[in-house]
């Protein structure tokens, strides 16, 4: 609190130079942000992008994202959204603990989560004995990449999902049953068509968080081409070789995900 | 003509409820008063399903939509109860015609449609059936949420504060209208209201609720000469104290 009376030259002074600390201090954090996004348009040519994309790794790494990520959101709505839909409806301290378990992932540094994969997964994991027992190994195959992608991304939609759920008026989704229609149906006709959007924003949030992992994948699923090898890590391999394969690849997931961006902010809008 | 015949007594939330009451078909409306927190929608949400006490019964005619003793205890969706909320709770994703079509038990569109326009009809709004809910006015979403109720053709009907999200000017308007309906319809209704202009013109039984538990009962006329409570004294005493029951609240 400053002191009432008259001003003195010092505040005066402080009050002349606030305009321009506050814009010197945002500016230098636009360009940390704007100049390495610059970057990596500015240091290529359309040439040199498209001889990036030759390389043979490209199209399997491609293809093994939209593979995994199509599996891994599939998974991440079929399991996220009957989760968000009780973590809504229930009350208690058990069900917010759940809620904030279930947060836990986007916190969670991604090395921790390849470990702990591992560790329920693996062939010495929780589960290790009773997968190897009907002849399952998960760790280093694509089930593990869809694995990792969904213990990292399903948070970004479960969390969409209980906010739009929770905004929905309790007496008409009661109205809804006395006008005869049973649980399933008035989820479906009044439920899912309110929740459109948010579940939609969620999901493609979810979505963009899966493509670009990593860490967890890395650890849980290994580095195999056309096995495991999803872009991030493609990208990853590619800049001991050929720096203009990580660059093309990194515009690709930076297009993608600007894209999306764009698509979230312009549907919430609406 | 068509009798529910509730007795519930039991916790619901913070509230331990008795409640009986009786509403006939074609008898006027059980109009249930009492101050904030009484246990007056608590009491609508038992019949209706919504909340389960843990004795009594509900019966509808007949048949008995809950027993605690039998462990009858048919889902809100099979009770054919017809429920107003306060705030109506029009669907915002479907217009008029659809919400009104929206409870409709036919199988086919156009036919579920068509009904929705009867009942609009004899409401009188035909003219809203293609509006979007989130234009209308207080006193139209008033009938398009009785239309919606009407539409599938419930056994009883239940209304939680019907007018209290009107002006007052609409709401004497409206009142008058939903008296009249509710006396064409005759089936078992149960109202209920913080205002006594409502109580007068449905010119029901009224219950006194106070904690969860009927506190007295009568006409409004019967409260009014012998009132057993302060609440019962302020709310039928048409002279006691300040309160002027179609003031905007």
């Amino acid at each position: 609190m400053t002191p009432p009376g008259p001003r003195s030259p010092s505040s005066s002074l402080a009050r002349s130079l606030w305009p321009a600390a506050v814009g010197l201090l945002a500016a230098a954090l636009l360009l940390l942000i704007g100049l390495p996004l610059a970057a990596l348009f500015l240091t290529t040519s359309p040439r040199a992008l498209l001889q990036g994309l030759a390389d043979p790794m490209v199209v399997p790494a491609i293809r093994l994202s939209l593979v995994t990520t199509t599996a891994s959101l599939a998974l991440v709505v079929l399991t996220g959204t009957p989760l968000a839909w009780l973590l809504a409806r229930r009350r208690g301290r058990g069900w917010r603990f759940v809620e904030t378990l279930v947060q836990l992932p986007v916190v969670l540094p991604p090395a921790v989560a390849g470990v702990a994969l591992l560790l329920a997964f693996g062939r010495r994991g929780l589960l290790g004995p009773l997968l190897a027992g009907v002849g399952v190994g998960v760790p280093f195959t694509r089930a593990a990449v869809v694995l990792a992608q969904t213990f990292v991304a399903a948070p970004f939609y479960v969390q969409a999902a209980v906010s739009m759920f929770k905004r929905l008026d309790p007496d008409m989704l009661l109205v809804a049953r006395t006008l005869g229609a049973s649980r399933p149906r008035v989820f479906f006709r009044v439920v899912l068509p309110l929740s459109r959007a948010g579940l939609a924003g969620g999901a493609a949030m979810s979505w963009a968080r899966a493509l670009g992992e990593f860490g967890a994948t890395l650890m849980f699923a290994g580095n195999l081409t056309g096995r495991t090898q999803t872009l991030p890590l493609a990208i990853y391999t590619a800049l001991e070789s050929d720096l203009r394969t990580a660059q093309s690849l990194s515009l690709i997931l930076l297009a993608v995900a600007f894209g999306l961006l764009i698509t979230i902010q312009f549907g919430s809008r609406r | 003509m068509t009798t529910l015949a509730v007795e519930l007594t039991g916790q619901v939330g913070a509230l331990s409820l008795a409640l009986g009451l009786e509403a006939r078909g074609g008898a006027g409306p059980v109009v249930i008063v009492g101050p904030n927190g009484s246990g007056k929608t608590s009491a609508l949400m038992s019949i209706v399903g919504a909340l389960k006490p843990h004795s009594g019964h509900v019966v509808l005619g007949e048949q008995p939509l809950f027993d605690a003793g039998r462990g009858i205890d048919v889902p809100v969706e099979a009770r054919g109860i017809g429920f107003l909320p306060q705030r109506y709770a029009l669907f915002p994703h479907l217009d008029v015609l659809g919400n009104v079509a929206f409870g409709v038990a036919e199988a086919e569109r156009p036919a579920r449609e068509q009904r929705a326009r009867s009942v609009l009809q004899d409401l009188g709004v035909e003219g809203l059936a293609r509006r979007r809910v989130d234009g209308l006015s207080g006193g139209e979403a008033q009938r398009v949420a009785l239309a919606r109720a009407l539409a599938a053709a419930p056994r009883a009907l239940l209304l939680d504060e019907p007018l209290a999200s009107l002006d007052a000017a609409v709401r004497r308007e409206v009142r008058a209208f939903l008296a009249a309906q509710l006396r064409t319809l005759a089936i078992p209704t149960v109202i209920v209201t913080h205002d006594r202009a409502d109580a007068e013109a449905f010119a029901g039984h009224v219950l006194v609720l106070e904690r969860g538990r009927v506190v007295q009962q009568g006409s409004l006329a019967g409260l009014a000469a012998a009132p057993a409570t302060p609440f019962t004294r302020q709310f039928a005493v048409q002279d006691a104290g300040d309160r002027r029951t179609d003031s905007a609240d």
